[in-house]
């Protein structure tokens, strides 16, 4: 016995192990999806690097020998013969792209040496340090919005104020500001290096805490919409604390603006991370690329390319990812919101139809 | 109050000045709280963190239940002590600022064990507010003052948070409206049913899925294991709605408070959730249940209060109150329900539009007695029986403008409902002919659904076709085919004999005025950042009205021609009330001069009072433009009320069509038998 009229789909009946399967095939199609959006943006990302080096002006033997070389004709027409300077330009197109799919980045002009080697010693500082402000960013940001969503003004305006002079604080000044305390007056951290993780905490600090001022903003929004929604006071109704309600229910609302902010924020972290290096003195990829576009060293400008837009891939992936954990809604075969079928039109929006009158009366 | 006995009615209505409480504030002092916190100095103060394992903290602890709500185990309690006793409570937002909204005005009642009490009232009568206070949840904002807030011997009023919160859940449960909503979609229902069970510590660990199947069962949920790893999305309205109460219920509190529990439900879902109430009462559970529609209570509550501008107007057994209705406002709720008797009446008797006077009697702007004592002085609660109360200075039974059956004259003069004139364009052939269309859709798991199944039916000018069913039988499927905003996989549509569905939409949008929409939420369908004129006004520009004071004029007849003052047109959607929107909506459709209104559920968001007005001036509409109108809702109250002719569909199928008296005095069809019998109707108890 159906207690009401068949809403929607016929419901799978019986025990739960077809809609389980179902819900696994949906998420595998989605995987899928997602891994081969990635596979062409990466192809992407290649083509616009080699097409851009092609373009600029200059000849590369020229960048690989130096402005002050006396090289003969021959030497470079081999130097042309070694790279593959000769062959029609689809060739050496074709050539790249296999020797990417290799792992092979080529070599510097400039050291000589393999750029994905190159690239594989800068990474880890930059990784560590890029991570460590997330996390660093996340925490401060998801223990100032729950403090203070919804509560009392001043405790509210405070935790604003804070975030906004976090936000507009540049990162190069925080980092000496930082460095001046902490590092000279009192010794607590190294000032340079990237040794260990004392090393870590200021750095991280100074990228973290803009990102955490800006996170803070856009949580504290998305908690205080959804601790309006009714199932919030239904919680609270249950006896739930107002701090439950916020961690068990909420914050997960509220995660899903912040989980896409802050992917696209990791994301940036790389690029930001130059001037964070450059005040601590830290190796890492922002070093290595500030070095290679200023020697217009192209091999090694087109690895960082590469990397950054697969770092950009596999965040949105995992951003997207994380939506369908977070959201069941989004679970839905389609992609789409297709749970509700637009017959169920019919079923008035509930939120509207009491708060929009109540609104409109006050 | 209810007591047959005629004793002494408690203090419930008993006119006492209502100054002498302090209000309580959030911010009380602590030493103060601490001292009143515990109920009465003979009980103990179980209130001591780790004192119990099981939160007994209210002193009658041996009549609470202890384990959860079988409800059926349940043993007779004594009914001499009412269960909850509210005296003179008020509730104010924003007190200390300019401006404070007085909510609830001194608002008394009770609530004996395992009866119902219902507070019925429109949007922004207090009667919601009235329910957040019960459970301590009326925001920041509010100030709530009582002379007394009894709940099984203790006082609600001076109860801090954390005390509220063993409260809340474990001895009063509370129901909001739509569980799509209120249950948290991004958890499943068990996992709702069973936080409730963890927080109280109802049963063990170990015990709670096994307690959250059984609650499910017993709120009469098939499958519970599959339900309950369901989320409500995945779930029908329904059945999301009883998950929802098996929530409230979970940790066996001895009172309900339900706030529209039923009202974004189907009639038939409604029904059975309002057994379901019903079922709980029978067990010995207290429901305090807020409706805007006395038809809806009439069936379940032993006592009804109804409340207008935050005051109870009107109180008393619900047989009383439905017989004698004594309060001008209650015989307009009344007249406002779309009976069987009402039809070919008007619904409503004053406009609706004016807000609730601050001095005197709140009900004094729109009441046919007022006076200037109305105005100026507000009345006593009075009556001569002690149980049936009535704050009214002309309190008796409905004067003759007020008694829409017994008065011909009154539909004879006004314009009504479910009189239209097929007449006038028979000759012609029909205006619009629906021939076996057939629509489908892809379902998310990839099997095609049929939404419309060989739906046929004709339309003549000037009269109205009703369409009820069910959501999902596929009537907004129809609306939307007939508006040409989709195209059916097969069959036709003609309008005014010419085709209609196979159009290009080039040439169709020449002929789109002539057919124009309303629809169920116009904030929806408004950009809210444009006036009310604007709106009109850009309906009128595709009709050809250009731009200055020939267009100001046009969108001033159209307001007056929908009731609203000429000066709304310079607000925006979010300042208008429910009603006003949805006259200006009216207005819009009404720009184009169109022969036919597509009216997609116009009524099934509002208020019955609101939705009595909307249904008049609907009527009046067509009396006077001769506008035919394919009207969609769920309720059959409304449809038999505006219908010449009915189609009554099920799962993409016509059921049963024909004359609208004819199909609701002999329904040949089982399943329109069904959805007859599903109605609440107030005159049947």
């Amino acid at each position: 016995m159906t207690a009401t009229p068949v809403s929607s789909t016929p419901r799978p009946d019986g025990s739960a192990g077809p809609a389980r399967a179902r819900v696994l095939r949906g998420v595998a199609a989605a995987v899928g999806r997602r891994v081969a959006a990635a596979a062409a943006v990466m192809l992407g990302a290649a083509t616009t690097a080699f097409i851009a080096l092609h373009l600029l002006p200059g000849d590369p033997v020229a960048i690989i020998l130096g402005p002050s070389t006396m090289a003969s004709p021959e030497v470079r027409a081999q130097i042309r013969l070694d790279l593959g300077l000769d062959q029609p330009l689809i060739m050496q197109y074709l050539r790249y792209l296999g020797r990417l799919l290799q792992g092979d980045l080529g070599d510097s002009y400039q050291l000589q040496q393999p750029v994905s080697a190159l690239i594989g010693d800068q990474l880890r500082p930059t990784v560590e340090l890029a991570l460590a402000a997330i996390v660093v960013a996340v925490v401060l940001a998801v223990a100032s919005a729950v403090a203070t969503a919804g509560r009392r003004p001043g405790l509210r305006a405070l935790a604003n104020l804070w975030e906004l002079v976090a936000v507009s604080t540049p990162s190069f000044w925080l980092g000496i500001l930082l460095l001046t305390a902490f590092s000279f007056r009192v010794e607590l951290f190294p000032v340079a290096g990237a040794d260990g993780f004392s090393a870590l905490v200021l750095p991280a600090l100074t990228l973290g805490l803009p990102v955490a001022g800006i996170l803070g903003q856009v949580l504290r929004e998305g908690l205080e919409t959804a601790l309006e929604q009714p199932f919030a006071t239904t919680a609270r109704a249950r006896g739930l604390s107002q701090t439950a309600v916020r961690l068990r229910h909420a914050l997960r609302h509220a995660a899903v603006p912040l989980v896409t902010l802050s992917g696209w924020l990791t994301g940036t972290l790389l690029g930001g991370a130059v001037l964070v290096e450059k005040v601590f003195a830290r190796p890492g990829i922002g070093a290595l690329t500030l070095q290679a576009v200023s020697s217009r060293d192209m091999p090694v400008v087109m690895g960082v390319v590469l990397l950054s837009a697969l770092v950009f891939v596999v965040i949105s992936t995992a951003v997207d990812l994380l939506y369908l954990a977070i959201d069941p809604r989004l679970r839905a075969e389609g992609g789409g919101r297709g749970a509700q079928p637009d017959q169920n039109h019919e079923e008035p929006a509930p939120e509207m139809n009491k708060a929009g009158m109540k609104g409109a009366q006050a | 109050m209810s007591d047959p006995s005629g004793a002494p009615a408690p203090a419930a209505l008993a006119p006492v000045p209502p100054a002498s409480v302090p209000p309580v504030h959030s911010s009380q002092a602590p030493g103060a709280v601490i001292a009143t916190d515990v109920p009465s100095a003979a009980s103990p103060p179980t209130d001591v963190p780790g004192a119990a394992s099981l939160p007994t903290d209210v002193p009658s602890a041996a009549s609470l239940p202890t384990d959860g709500p079988s409800t059926a185990a349940r043993p007779d309690v004594p009914t001499d002590d009412p269960l909850l006793v509210v005296e003179g409570l008020s509730v104010t937002f924003d007190a200390r600022s300019a401006r404070p909204v007085q909510a609830v005005r001194d608002v008394s009642f009770t609530l004996r064990r395992g009866e119902c009490l219902a507070i019925v009232g429109e949007s922004g009568s207090g009667k919601s507010v009235t329910a957040r206070t019960l459970v301590g949840l009326t925001g920041a904002r509010a100030t709530v003052s009582a002379r007394r807030l009894g709940f099984a011997g203790r006082d609600l009023i001076r109860l801090r948070e954390a005390s509220w919160r063993r409260v809340r859940g474990r001895h009063i449960g509370l129901v909001l409206q739509d569980a799509l909503v209120s249950l948290d979609p991004l958890r499943t229902a068990g996992a709702e049913i069973a936080e409730a069970l963890r927080t109280h510590r109802v049963v063990d660990r170990a015990g709670v899925h096994s307690r959250v199947l059984s609650l499910l069962t017993d709120v009469g949920v098939p499958e519970p294991a599959q339900r309950a790893a369901q989320y409500p999305h995945q779930l029908s309205g329904g059945l999301r709605q009883r998950a929802l109460i098996a929530s409230a219920l979970a940790a066996g509190p001895e009172l309900l408070v339900a706030d529209e529990p039923t009202t974004a439900l189907d009639v038939t879902v409604q029904a059975q959730v309002l057994d379901l109430l019903r079922g709980l009462t029978a067990a010995g559970r207290s429901v305090l249940l807020i409706s805007h529609d006395l038809a809806v209570v009439a069936g379940l509550a032993d006592q009804v209060a109804v409340m207008y501008g935050g005051l109870v107007v009107e109180q008393g057994p619900t047989a009383a109150v439905l017989a004698d209705p004594r309060h001008p406002y209650t015989q307009a709720l009344l007249a406002a329900v779309p009976a069987m008797h009402a039809k070919g009446t008007r619904l409503s008797i004053t406009p609706v539009d004016r807000p609730p006077a601050t001095a005197g009697c709140p009900y004094a702007a729109r009441c046919p007695r007022s006076d200037e004592r109305c105005r100026a002085e507000l009345p006593p609660a009075a009556g001569d029986e002690p149980a049936h109360r009535t704050l009214c200075w002309h309190p008796g039974p409905p004067a003759a403008v007020t008694a829409p059956v017994t008065a011909p004259v009154a539909a004879a003069v006004v314009p009504v409902a479910g009189t239209g004139r097929p007449g006038r364009g028979a000759d012609a052939g029909p205006l619009v002919e629906v021939t076996a269309i057939n629509q489908r859709f892809r379902s998310p798991d990839g099997s095609w659904r049929h939404a419309v199944r060989d739906v046929s039916f004709e339309l003549f000018a000037g009269e109205t076709l009703g369409v009820v069913g069910e959501s999902g039988s596929g009537k907004t499927t129809v609306a939307r085919i007939v508006l040409g905003m989709q195209a059916p996989d097969s069959g036709t549509v003609r309008f005014a004999g010419a085709p209609w569905s196979g159009l290009r939409e080039r040439e169709r949008r020449a002929l789109r005025p002539r057919i124009q929409a309303v629809y169920q939420d116009p904030l929806g369908s408004f950009d809210p950042r444009f006036t009310t004129e604007k709106i009109i006004g850009e309906a009128l520009g595709a009709a050809g009205v250009r731009r200055g004071q020939q267009r100001r004029d046009r969108v001033v007849d159209l307001l007056e021609r929908v009731g609203l003052a000429p000066g709304l047109r310079r607000r925006r959607p979010p300042e208008l009330s429910g009603g006003q929107r949805q006259r200006v909506a009216i207005a819009r459709a009404l720009a184009t001069e169109p022969e036919l209104l597509v009216c997609d559920e116009p009524v099934s968001a509002l208020d019955v009072s609101v939705q009595a007005q909307i249904l008049d001036l609907l009527a009046g509409l067509q009396h006077d433009l001769g506008v035919a109108m394919l009207f969609i809702s769920h309720d059959l109250g409304v449809i038999h009320h505006i219908s010449d002719r009915l189609v009554v569909m099920k799962d993409g199928l016509v059921v049963e069509t024909g004359p609208v008296g004819q199909v609701f005095a002999q329904p040949a069809q089982e399943y329109t038998r069904t959805l007859l019998a599903a109605v609440p109707r107030p005159d049947l108890t």
